[in-house]
């Protein structure tokens, strides 16, 4: 095949180098040549070549120096969130198999309708058949002295994100000028990164254009709660400095000092090349219904258009006027008729949405529901029965169901009454169940606000086999950036093919998307404190989660917020609930604690007498050196716990993922081959390491010497005491499997052997996943892993040590005692019905 | 002719619990769901007759306490590959009380 060089420019920068534009000679196809590599440019790309791979040669121009990634995805990088890696729409990969030529980090500078030519600022030229501007558009610079100050940025593109990362890492004052979405998310990346973030806003309300006065108001106070400052009404007067940025004048006079000053007062239509070009401009670049601009050959599309006296700084219009352009280039011409906007988004973690008119007017309605203390407002304006705007914060579940509505124009007069509750009430029959409501979602209702794909191509998507969350990422992109629609997407995997879907390799249950370790790290990197907190905050797909997933969580949430959560019973397997063990025959049985295997005439005595007392019918020695009571019934188990409790015994805590028994043998008090006080030992241990929830059960063994009666090497910690000190095992396991320990370390000193017991507990609390006893925890994380954090990471083990003991103050009090005295009776009661009608 | 039975108000079930309730000897689970519904199901499991108040209830279901076999609330079947079904009992809430019907079996013995 011959080659030829196409452009003629030989001096600039680019051209000339190995990145010379190669055209095979017979290839006679149009040429399109598209000025922007963002997400219009390259998605009206993606949508031509999905109608016609061939009829095109491609070529784009890319301001930036990177490959097509997703700009509204900047604020999760900013916020560390994700890198930029992830956010990559396209990668070169993309290009290269569609045959597209990349030219990246060479802006277009000039269009030559005449000649059908442009040129890049390189000096490069290249002749267009179609010529296709999706130049986006630029940052709003209010004209206050000291705009262009060093330390003053936008945030529009990857490199102002690099800068303000730069500037967070030095800390100190950041100012926000603008309080819409693009302001607000620039300032909680700024705060998440260190730095005292001010939101200086003109208007009165947070988001105006989106958001109404009430909502706005709740969004600032949360924000605030957040540590950020927000002055509304606030009016910059100029930014001073000597050389760079020191702060920020207002017109009122405040002063607020500042080491950087992000610009985010709004975006135009960046329109300067057409109207160079002499192309008919006015906000923005003026289309018609085929995006196509006062010249035939040229078409626009994105934010740098106006369509009927339109301009859109929104994402969703941009995917209706990639496909009218791309069905214009393909001759189908469906025509772009404008787009009805919503928004759906999350500032700084918390869930705002709106959609359509909410100003209010003649003939329209309010419908409100407000709950302050749960952070909730929801407002649909209503004019002629159809729904015309809504405005949702802190729970928009629905509002993809509202802009549904308000698309379709629906009537709504049926519902009105329980509209405002939602979908699952207004529409009846799903009140609980998220996926008969994704199942009535229309087909062009929006599932995927970040790449705009609608239900009914999720469902075509699946339909064609994607039948994993992966693949349906893989095959139509929802749910492949910001991740909010996750839980929608399964839905729609479990509508489709029923129980055929494929979940990941490692989620927590069918409840969600999410593993053990991702839920864990959110809950404590976003600080959750509720168990449906989670569950909205990580989509689940069921209302209140499954047997699996609530013990779980219930574990998580006290495992990291020690003193602060509180336990949730219902979440609480049987054991644990009733603090006994149930049995086959629905009675339970019931093992006071006996501190190292140690007991007492009196405690035997109080043993023997519950069991005549309650005419328990069998009482056995344990194989954690204690004895077993059984068939109490529920009602009598708090009458027997007081009765225990009298002889100074508490909950033995054997029906419970948490810490059982520590199993010693006599040691050298009385054996002739012990070399140390395990008896002694035991009891400490336990009384140190009794009441503490688990991932799981864990049992504790010290032996006085080497023959090692107490089993301790196949406990989750032993210790085996030798004449020299103590030898630390870890890691073993009795049960279905067995396992022998691994050998931690020896220390010194009775002291020592409890710090390190402390610490090993911890780590096992905070790392291992929810029902994974230590066995396979240490078979999956690595022995060198654990002796790492015990043995050589000295200040780390003298922290998760401290942690423990923290956590102990909460757990040490007997949940026996607290039942006995009357705690939680219902659970142990029946209901007693009071009076009989017949009718 | 239904006998209804006044057994208290909602309050007195925990959301997303169970409580038991003694008619004619027979133990009777009347459970409350995370959004206020309530339903009432002979306590025992159709597997190994667990006791279902004893459960984790998620959703319209409850877990029972001995094998985790899932039980609809609404129609007392087993989910899933399980195979079984434990009788309901008709409830409704009415003036703030809830009332559930005399079991049919006790109301022939009646």
């Amino acid at each position: 095949m011959q080659f030829e060089i196409e452009t003629q420019a030989e001096t600039g920068p680019v051209a000339g180098s190995e990145d010379q534009m190669l055209v095979p000679m017979d290839d006679v196809r149009e040429h399109l040549v598209v000025v922007g590599n963002g997400m219009a440019g390259c998605r009206a790309v993606e949508e031509l070549l999905a109608r016609d791979g061939t009829r095109y040669r491609v070529t784009i121009f890319g301001a930036e120096p990177y490959v097509n990634y997703n700009r509204i995805m900047l604020s999760p990088v900013l916020a560390g969130e994700k890198t930029f890696e992830q956010i990559v729409i396209n990668d070169r990969a993309w290009y290269e198999d569609n045959g597209i030529e990349l030219i990246a980090g060479d802006p277009v500078t000039a269009i030559d309708r005449a000649a059908k030519n442009v040129t890049a600022q390189s000096g490069r030229t290249v002749h267009y058949d179609k010529l296709l501007i999706a130049t986006g558009s630029d940052p709003f610079i209010i004209p206050v002295p000291g705009k262009d100050m060093p330390g003053v940025i936008s945030f529009r593109d990857m490199k102002d994100v690099d800068t303000m990362i730069d500037a967070a890492g030095k800390g100190g004052d950041a100012v926000v000028i603008g309080g819409g979405l693009l302001g607000l998310e620039a300032a909680h990346g700024l705060t998440l990164r260190g730095m005292k973030v001010t939101v200086i806003h003109l208007m009165d309300t947070l988001m105006e254009r989106q958001l109404d006065e009430a909502a706005g108001w709740l969004l600032k106070s949360a924000l605030e709660a957040r540590g950020q400052t927000i002055l509304t009404g606030a009016n910059t007067a100029e930014i001073y400095g000597e050389g760079k940025v020191e702060g920020v004048r207002l017109k009122d006079g405040r002063d607020i000092p500042a080491s950087l000053v992000v610009m985010a007062v709004g975006i135009r239509p960046a329109t300067a090349l057409a109207r160079k070009a002499g192309l008919a401009v006015n906000r923005g670049i003026k289309v018609d219904d085929h995006m196509v601009t006062s010249d035939a050959d040229v078409l626009a599309v994105g934010e740098c258009v106006e369509h009927d006296g339109n301009v859109y700084g929104l994402v969703a219009p941009l995917w209706d006027m990639c496909r009218s352009l791309a069905d214009g280039l393909t001759d189908q011409h469906s025509g772009y008729k404008g787009s009805v906007t919503s928004t759906k988004l999350k500032v700084a973690g918390l869930d705002v949405f709106s959609a359509g008119d909410f100003s209010g007017g003649e003939g329209c309605e309010d419908i409100v529901l407000r709950d302050a203390s749960r952070g909730v407002y929801k407002r649909v304006v209503v004019k002629d029965d159809r729904v015309i705007g809504a405005v949702l914060y802190g729970d928009t579940a629905d509002g993809g169901w509202y802009f549904d509505l308000l698309k379709r124009g629906e009537n709504v007069a049926d519902m009105r009454d329980l509209l405002i509750f939602g979908q699952a009430f207004a529409q009846g029959g799903g009140a609980l169940d998220p996926k008969s409501a994704v199942a009535a979602l229309s087909d062009d209702a929006e599932i995927c606000g970040c790449n705009g794909v609608s239900k009914g191509q999720v469902v075509s998507c699946i339909e064609e086999g994607a039948c994993s969350l992966d693949a349906v990422r893989a095959g139509c992109k929802a749910s492949a950036s910001c991740g909010s629609c996750t839980g929608l997407v399964q839905n729609l995997l479990a509508v489709v093919l029923g129980d055929e879907v494929q979940s990941g390799p490692k989620t927590m249950c069918k409840c969600t998307s999410f593993g053990h370790d991702d839920v864990r790290r959110e809950i404590v990197a976003q600080d959750m404190r509720y168990i449906p907190e989670v569950m909205q905050k990580l989509h689940w797909s069921t209302p209140d989660g499954c047997s699996s997933c609530r013990p779980a969580l219930n574990y998580y949430l006290l495992c990291a917020l020690p003193g602060v959560y509180v336990d949730d019973q219902q979440s609480r397997f049987v054991n644990e609930r009733m603090h006994a063990n149930i049995q086959k025959d629905g009675t339970y049985s019931v093992v006071p604690r006996m501190w190292g295997g140690l007991t007492s005439p009196r405690e035997l005595r109080a043993i023997a007498d519950v069991v005549e007392k309650y005419n328990a019918p069998m009482v056995k020695v344990t194989g954690g050196q204690r004895l077993d009571i059984f068939g109490i019934k529920k009602e009598d188990l708090p009458a027997v716990w007081a009765d225990l409790n009298a002889a100074g015994m508490v909950s033995g805590h054997a029906y419970g993922k948490s810490l059982r028994t520590v199993k010693t043998c006599v040691g050298s008090e009385w054996c002739r081959f012990g070399t140390q006080d395990s008896t002694g030992l035991g009891v400490k241990t336990e009384r140190m390491t009794w009441g503490s929830w688990m991932p799981h059960k864990f049992k504790i063994a010290v032996s006085g010497c080497p023959r090692n009666c107490a089993e301790a090497t196949i406990k989750d910690f032993g210790i085996v005491c030798v004449d020299s000190g103590y030898e630390l095992h870890v890691g073993g396991n009795g049960g279905i499997h067995v396992r022998v320990t691994d050998f931690l370390c020896k220390v010194g000193t009775e002291q020592e052997a409890l710090d390190y017991c402390a610490a090993f507990t911890q780590l096992y609390r905070e790392d291992a996943r929810y029902l994974e006893r230590t066995a396979p925890w240490i078979e999956r994380v690595g022995v060198d892993y654990v002796k790492q954090r015990i043995v050589e990471d000295e200040a780390g083990r003298e922290a998760l040590r401290a942690r423990f003991l923290f956590s102990q103050q909460f757990m040490q009090d007997d949940p026996w005692a607290q039942r006995a005295a009357g705690a939680n009776s219902d659970l142990h009661q029946h209901l007693d019905p009071i009076s009989i009608a017949a009718e | 002719m239904t006998d209804w039975i006044d057994i208290g108000t909602l309050a007195d079930i925990p959301q997303r619990g169970a409580r038991t309730v003694l008619i004619g000897g027979e133990e009777i689970a009347v459970f409350r769901t995370g959004d206020d519904q309530v339903f009432a199901l002979i306590n025992e499991c159709p597997h190994k007759k667990g006791p279902l108040s004893q459960g984790i209830v998620h959703g319209h279901s409850v877990a029972c306490p001995l094998h985790n076999w899932n039980i609809a609330l609404k129609t007392g079947e087993a989910q899933g590959a399980d195979e079984g079904c434990t009788p309901t009992i008709a409830v409704k809430h009415e003036g703030g009380r809830i009332l559930i019907a005399r079991p049919v079996a006790m109301q022939a013995a009646a």
